[in-house]
């Protein structure tokens, strides 16, 4: 039997090591985590803020298309970043038909982010009459813009024949556009206040609008709207091979939308600048004013500029849905005081502190030198739940809610239940006449299956819970399956070497009565025992 | 302590056991009742839905002195009149809950408040829930329960054997059962934080179960080749060699759940925390409860229908045992290192002279 052991224990990984690759690997977490001094970032719950959860309003029978879905976020995204409030959130969350978006705005920005969001705009495009810086009390200047559309080039390199269209100059219904209640408006407004940029469907397609640029930098006045959101049939981004300007997006029209465009290309081009320029106009605010190079009359066009491939993309976005492309419902808004939110982050954080004290206390009265590997598992657990939630909040912008400690609280009990198994086990073993030495690793086969069949079943429940719920729920879920991982992680990575390590020391391989493994706390039954 | 730890020792070998599956019946009687009970309860009464489930808006501030009659005089000046309540929570917060608002209306309540109370607008917490947004996530959460029962059974039936898949299940919906029962009868109100708790309860008593019939699994993996104990013997041996880390994982899992409600409780008044840990709370126990009394027993049930078990328990019988579960009978020392052996892994049990299984009794 002996001869067994030596050999069982030979073919152990060396515990020692496996506890200093632990250490080294944690120790570069940390500085990762410290060089970067990050913070764990917060929920709103526990920062304060405002949260809107927006459900798709979905006919009978009808589906929900992760691509509109993608789209609306993209434009609520460009509504909430107007507010200018950093770290503002926008992400859709769920699957198929049950897909939500959640906004997150933090601190004290009351019902505004409310009627903010979730409403529905048209894209127009608007004919420019006036621009001007976006501050206050500019005249109606001449500027200059930053892109252009032109007739897609149909050939490799050959330069497009510019093709105007014959007919007489189309007189537009406003000579100059601009009237005196126009110029009024347009001096008085301010672009550089973030509340005059907020957008929402504000504009009448029928008459002229005085307007902002998306960034406050530019100001405009627009005749009414010639070409609706509708009229778009696709619009897409792309890197402009021949020309070399970078990316650039191509438009297509439908039929209604060629004609229509069309004519207002053949009507501005002749006119001179800004007036030749043609407003993309979303939520009331000017996306971008190509200024139009020479008639488009076959459907196709593509604005060019110095654009990044998100400015692009985003363009294009903007041009193929025009407004969200659903309709949402409000299903869920919540605001919380920054003081509420300091108040339950404290509250959860004693609660589990109170928590891991009791823990530790009663695993040091139970098991006793024991408690020793108990207290260092669930710290080392601890600290790297802690790394996590830094690293994660970097990489996948996790913030921590309520629930979210909640779940961590919990996980506590779990993560202890594993040392339970195999502390047992371990003293299972010890009662059938086993030395302490050879124990650790017979016990160890056994425990660890019931350890990973036990996780499993967190994990699987935390995973469900994760896909099919919202909000709080999934905040939950994410730190109870993270802390399951995290669980397993510490089980084999340290608790198991580390009681390798300590059942060599005398103290508890010789049945130290404060050892954990004394014969009378095993109540193993030595020869008088036996009645 | 000790005396704790020893028991631990006693119940392993089997000098001290608790006839848990011989009282079967016993224990499903006891949760008959009060899943009868729970479920006229809840038939009567029905839940306590917060406004999550059912729409509203609630409107939390912070005043001193504030009273509720003045919390009533706001909401009436901003012109909400009907299904308002307004309640005072711990010393200085008061809480207004109304019907599903509009915007107009919110921000009336608002400006009522701010005027009435002397609060600013940001330090007025609120929470507005759509109508249809109740019914979506109650048909999640309901989603999610199927999905996880399918998912841990076919686990479980994997993992360990159909008939375990069985028994955790109906251990697991009884847990729910009296929780919510439990609900339903004190008026409890539900939140999604109470959803959260059931749901965690699911994970929870498995996870507990699954500790349990591992044991169980191990201890009955070779009963029929040694013909000594009938299968609900050898279950009843691993629920009592079990029973030390049950208590010890339930303990150590209530603990932080208790502070949790203590703090949730005692120092927020209400809330998420609160409503969490009071879930757990009931859960947790139930959840140790049926892990031990019912999961197991239910398993024992399912097992002996089976015709080789059933000529086991007739062998055991012919030998002087118990057929009906009687707990193991111990005859000394020699023979209790017997049933532990026989659960060994092979490698284990071809070792030493003890460890061979005593092949007295005619096969």
């Amino acid at each position: 039997m002996s001869a067994n052991i030596s050999k069982s224990i030979k073919s152990q990984a060396k515990p020692g090591r496996t506890i200093a690759i632990l250490a080294l690997i944690l120790i570069a977490f940390s500085t990762l985590a410290f060089i970067q001094n990050d913070k764990v970032k917060l929920g709103l719950d526990l920062r304060g803020g405002t949260s809107v959860t927006l459900q798709p309003r979905v006919a009978k029978g009808g589906s929900v298309s992760s691509a509109a879905i993608a789209q609306a976020v993209a434009i609520i995204r460009q509504r909430v970043n107007s507010l200018g409030v950093a770290e503002s959130q926008v992400t859709a969350q769920g699957t198929g038909n049950n897909q939500q978006i959640v906004i997150s705005v933090p601190g004290d920005t009351g019902t505004r982010i409310v009627d903010l969001v979730g409403q529905t705009a048209e894209l127009r495009f608007r004919q420019v009459y006036a621009v001007g810086a976006g501050s206050a009390k500019t005249t109606a200047t001449s500027t200059t813009s930053t892109s252009t559309v032109v007739v897609p080039k149909p050939g490799t390199k050959a330069t497009p024949t510019p093709t105007p269209t014959k007919a007489a100059v189309l007189t537009p219904t406003f000579p100059t556009g601009v009237t005196a209640a126009l110029n009024d408006q347009f001096g008085a407004l301010d672009c550089t206040k973030a509340k005059n940029r907020q957008g929402g469907n504000v504009d009448d397609a029928n008459a002229p609008l005085v307007a902002c640029n998306r960034d406050g930098t530019g100001k405009y006045i627009l005749g009414p709207a010639e070409v609706v959101g509708t009229d778009v049939s696709t619009a897409s981004a792309s890197l402009d091979q021949q020309g070399g300007n970078g990316w650039m997006v191509l438009l297509n029209f439908n039929g209604s939308g060629t004609s229509k465009f069309g004519k207002v290309t053949s009507r501005v081009t002749k006119l001179a600048s800004p007036q030749n320029q043609l407003a993309v106009v979303l939520d009331g605010l000017v996306y971008t004013s190509p200024q139009i190079n020479q008639a488009i009359t076959g459907g196709n066009a593509q604005i060019t500029g110095n654009f990044t491939q998100t400015q692009a993309s985003d363009l294009a976005n903007v041009l193929k849905y025009g407004a969200l492309p659903l309709a949402f419902d409000r299903g869920n808004v919540q605001q919380v005081s920054p003081t509420l939110g300091s108040n339950q982050l404290h509250d959860g954080l004693l609660a589990g502190l109170i928590g891991l004290i009791l823990v530790i206390l009663y695993s040091i009265f139970y098991y006793r030198g024991l408690g020793v590997v108990s207290v260092g598992s669930l710290t080392i657990a601890g600290g790297i739940t802690y790394l996590l939630f830094i690293l994660l909040g970097k990489w996948i912008g996790f913030s921590l809610s309520l629930a979210g400690i909640a779940g961590a609280i919990v996980s506590i009990g779990i993560t202890a239940d594993s040392f339970i198994v195999y502390f047992e086990r371990l003293r299972d073993e010890v009662r059938d006449g086993r030395s302490l030495r050879t124990a650790v690793d017979t016990g160890w086969t056994r425990a660890k299956r019931t350890i990973i069949v036990a996780d499993s079943v967190s994990l699987i429940a935390s995973a469900l819970l994760y896909f099919f719920a919202v909000g709080d729920v999934r905040g939950f879920a994410f730190t109870l399956g993270l802390t399951t991982f995290v669980d397993l992680f510490v089980v084999f990575f340290f608790t198991k070497p580390l009681v390798s390590l300590l059942s060599r020391l005398h103290f508890y391989s010789s049945g130290h009565r404060l050892s954990g493994f004394s014969t009378k706390s095993l109540g193993v039954v030595t020869g008088k025992d036996v009645a | 302590m000790s005396r704790l730890s020893g028991m631990g020792g006693r119940l392993y070998r089997g000098d001290k056991s608790f006839n848990i599956i011989g009282n079967r019946r016993r224990f499903y009687a006891l949760s008959g009742i009060v899943i009868l009970v729970a479920a006229i309860s809840l038939s009567v009464q029905g839940l306590h839905l917060g406004i999550e489930f059912k729409g509203g808006s609630q409107f939390t501030f912070t005043a001193a002195n504030a009273t509720v009659a003045q919390g009533q005089k706001a909401v009436t000046d901003s012109g909400v009149t009907s299904e308002t309540i307004v309640q005072k929570i711990g010393s200085s917060k008061i809480q207004i809950t109304t019907k599903s608002l509009t915007n107009a209306e919110n921000d009336a309540v608002e400006n009522a408040i701010v005027k009435d109370f002397n609060v600013t607008i940001g330090n007025i917490n609120v929470l507005s829930i759509g109508p249809s947004w109740g019914k979506d996530i109650t048909h999640k959460a309901i989603q999610a329960l199927v999905g996880f029962l399918l998912v841990v059974m076919l686990y479980l039936a994997l993992a360990f054997e159909p008939k375990m898949a069985q028994a955790a299940i109906i251990a697991v919906l009884h847990d729910v059962f009296i929780t919510v029962g439990i609900y339903a009868l004190v008026g409890f109100d539900v939140t999604p934080a109470t959803v959260i708790g059931f749901l965690t309860i699911l994970g929870y008593s498995l996870y507990d179960t699954v500790v349990v019939f591992d044991k169980v699994r191990e201890n009955t993996r070779s009963i029929t080749s040694t013909g000594k104990y009938t299968y609900s013997q050898a279950a009843n041996l691993a629920v009592n060699q079990t029973l030390v880390r049950s208590f010890n994982t339930s303990l150590i899992a209530l603990l932080p759940v208790a502070s949790i409600l203590f703090v949730g409780a005692g120092l927020l008044g209400a809330g998420t925390l609160k409503d969490l840990s009071l879930a757990l709370f009931i859960g947790l126990a139930t959840g140790t409860y049926s892990s031990i009394f019912i999961a197991t027993p239910i398993l024992a049930t399912l097992r002996e229908r089976e015709p080789a078990m059933k000529a086991l328990a007739k062998r055991v019988a012919a030998r002087g045992g118990s057929v009906e579960g009687a707990p193991v009978v111990i005859k000394g020392d020699a023979e209790i290192s017997n049933i532990v052996t026989s659960t060994h892994s092979k490698e284990n049990r071809e070792r030493g002279p003890r460890n061979q299984p005593k092949r007295r009794s005619r096969r």
